[in-house]
């Protein structure tokens, strides 16, 4: 199996992929980048939280002209994970109205964005239709 | 007249479209003549200059106006607050004014967008040949389209879209409609980059952008300035009766930027910064939502017009759609919604826009709008957001004098 690399530091992978935050010991906020103090209370002390992986579509929109060299159409949402709001694309279902709802059930997924001449593959996440 | 009120003197917009002849400093100067001919002064009855342009931030448009137009030595204050731009030129004043810094100021706005395409989301470089992390998550290739998107007609379907989820009522053809409407508007409005009305089949028809907006529900990227000339109600004392006359009060003048809340900062909250700013803007200006006469909104997406509606509280708390279907918007409704066409129709040169609604809105005050005049408006509001956030938020009142 070739060495993986995640797409952003906040993707763990292993045998249960998931993503993780830095969480504001005082006030629970949380960010997935790094801070100096927390943007809700100030707090300078953050722990390292897992996200659920599996969480309810609270928005999208199927972007059909992006920036040249981005493939689309692809669905861009905010997932709400248990609490915890994640930017990211659903997957693994057809980029229309009619199969995208806000509302439905999706977990985490993983895919393979190819491997480097080093042999190292990165991976990129997710989030699809709950089976 | 309450001499410690700030006034709008003098204002003026260019014709917003395609100027392939004339550069940002043509433009600004442009409005800069207009508006201190509107207001009857020339710049050397200016203490204070506050200029943006968003595009050239950095370079310097204020100093590049004075050389245009008259370089008197007063302060320059180049401002840049993305798709605030203009409001936040124009609260600059308002802040040296009410300092009392001075007794007169120039706000200017200017940018040139025609044919610019998506202004977010840069054009994503084929991946390295080794994947090594950069940037503050660590990313190893680009995240733009493979972990959401950063383009502005995604991002602002999205807040309409989660407007839908929470309330429920919102559609495509809904959406759809709030352009049919403005576009509808800016037959009447000859500064408008786009003055056709567009039917529903059209709009819907026509390309998609990011779902549910379509190519004419986004905001059109055209070229255009705007200007204002305030002075201190002190020194309105001093001018003429006409120009007592047609002076516009500004009644509220706030600029307020996002408080956290979960999820801001995975998708911008364009809600809470525009509702914060609306509630200290009625609370300034003394009249609620009620007494405003036509409202002036950053439409930058049909999607967006939608959730301002609740933001402004021209509805009660998850009405938005139900307003919109009462008509309420619309040029005869009880409170008419970007009847310039708003940034989808008359066009969003950026940092003008938050100088160009003002001027549409002190227009109807000084009964001087013509065919689209709204009869006997007496107060009315403008709004702009810009990402990030800032939100700009000015209640505009016709003269007593």
């Amino acid at each position: 199996m070739p060495k993986q690399i995640p797409l952003v530091e906040y993707l763990v992978l292993g045998d249960r992929p998931h993503l993780v935050a830095h969480e504001c010991t005082t006030c629970g906020a949380r960010f997935f980048d790094r801070r100096n103090a927390c943007a809700n209370d100030g707090g300078t002390e953050f722990r390292r939280v897992d996200i659920a992986t599996e969480g309810e579509l609270r928005t999208f929109t199927i972007v059909a002209f992006a920036a040249p060299g981005v493939p689309v159409p692809f669905v861009a949402g905010v997932i709400d994970c248990d609490g915890t709001s994640v930017r990211g694309n659903v997957i693994n279902v057809e980029p229309d109205p009619e199969h995208v709802s806000t509302g439905m059930k999706l977990r985490l997924a993983t895919y393979s964005l190819g491997e480097d001449d080093s042999g190292t593959e990165a991976i990129g996440f997710g989030f699809e239709p709950l089976p | 007249m309450p001499t410690d009120d700030i006034f709008i003197l003098g204002i003026t917009m260019t014709k917003f479209g395609k100027h392939p002849d004339l550069d940002t400093i043509d433009l600004a100067s442009e409005a800069v003549m207009g508006a201190l001919a509107d207001g009857q002064v020339t710049m050397a009855d200016i203490g204070v200059i506050a200029a943006g342009n968003l595009m050239g931030a950095g370079l310097g448009i204020g100093q590049a106006l004075q050389k245009q137009v008259g370089q008197t030595g007063i302060p320059v204050y180049n401002v840049a607050n993305a798709c605030a731009t203009g409001a936040t030129a124009l609260r600059t004043i308002v802040m040296a004014l009410k300092a009392g810094e001075c007794e007169a100021g120039l706000a200017v706005g200017v940018e040139k967008l025609a044919g610019a395409g998506l202004l977010a989301g840069g054009a994503r470089k084929s991946d390295e040949n080794a994947w090594s992390p950069h940037g503050r998550y660590g990313a190893v290739a680009a995240i733009d389209g493979r972990i959401g998107t950063d383009t502005m007609p995604g991002v602002f379907a999205q807040i309409g879209q989660e407007y839908g989820h929470k309330y429920g009522g919102t559609s495509f053809e809904l959406f759809a409609r709030i352009s049919e409407k403005n576009h509808a508007h800016s037959t009447l409005n000859p500064l408008a980059a786009y003055t056709k009305s567009m039917t529903l089949e059209q709009i819907m028809g026509d390309l998609m952008i990011a779902y549910p907006n379509t190519r004419p529900m986004c905001s059109a990227n055209c070229d255009g300035a705007a200007a204002a000339v305030l002075v201190t109600g002190e020194k309105l004392k001093t001018l003429s009766s006409e120009q007592q006359r047609r002076a516009v009060k500004v009644s509220a003048s706030i600029l307020t930027t996002d408080p956290w809340e979960e999820a801001c900062q995975v998708l911008p909250n364009v809600n809470t910064l525009t509702r914060n700013a609306a509630t200290q803007a009625y609370e300034q200006a003394g009249v609620g939502p009620e007494d405003l006469d036509l409202v002036e909104l950053h439409d930058c997406f049909a999607t967006a017009e939608l959730v301002h509606y609740d933001n402004l509280m021209l509805c009660p708390e998850g009405g938005a759609v139900d307003f919109f279907e009462s008509g309420a918007p619309f040029r005869e409704g009880k409170t008419p919604v970007n009847v310039s066409g708003g940034l989808e129709s008359k066009g969003h040169p950026i940092a003008a826009t938050g100088i160009a609604n003002v001027w549409e809105v002190c227009h109807h005050l000084r009964g001087e709008a013509g065919p689209r005049q709204i009869p006997d408006a007496k107060v009315g509001l403008a709004h702009v957001i810009g990402l990030g956030s800032a939100c700009g938020v000015h209640i505009l009142e016709r003269s007593a004098a």
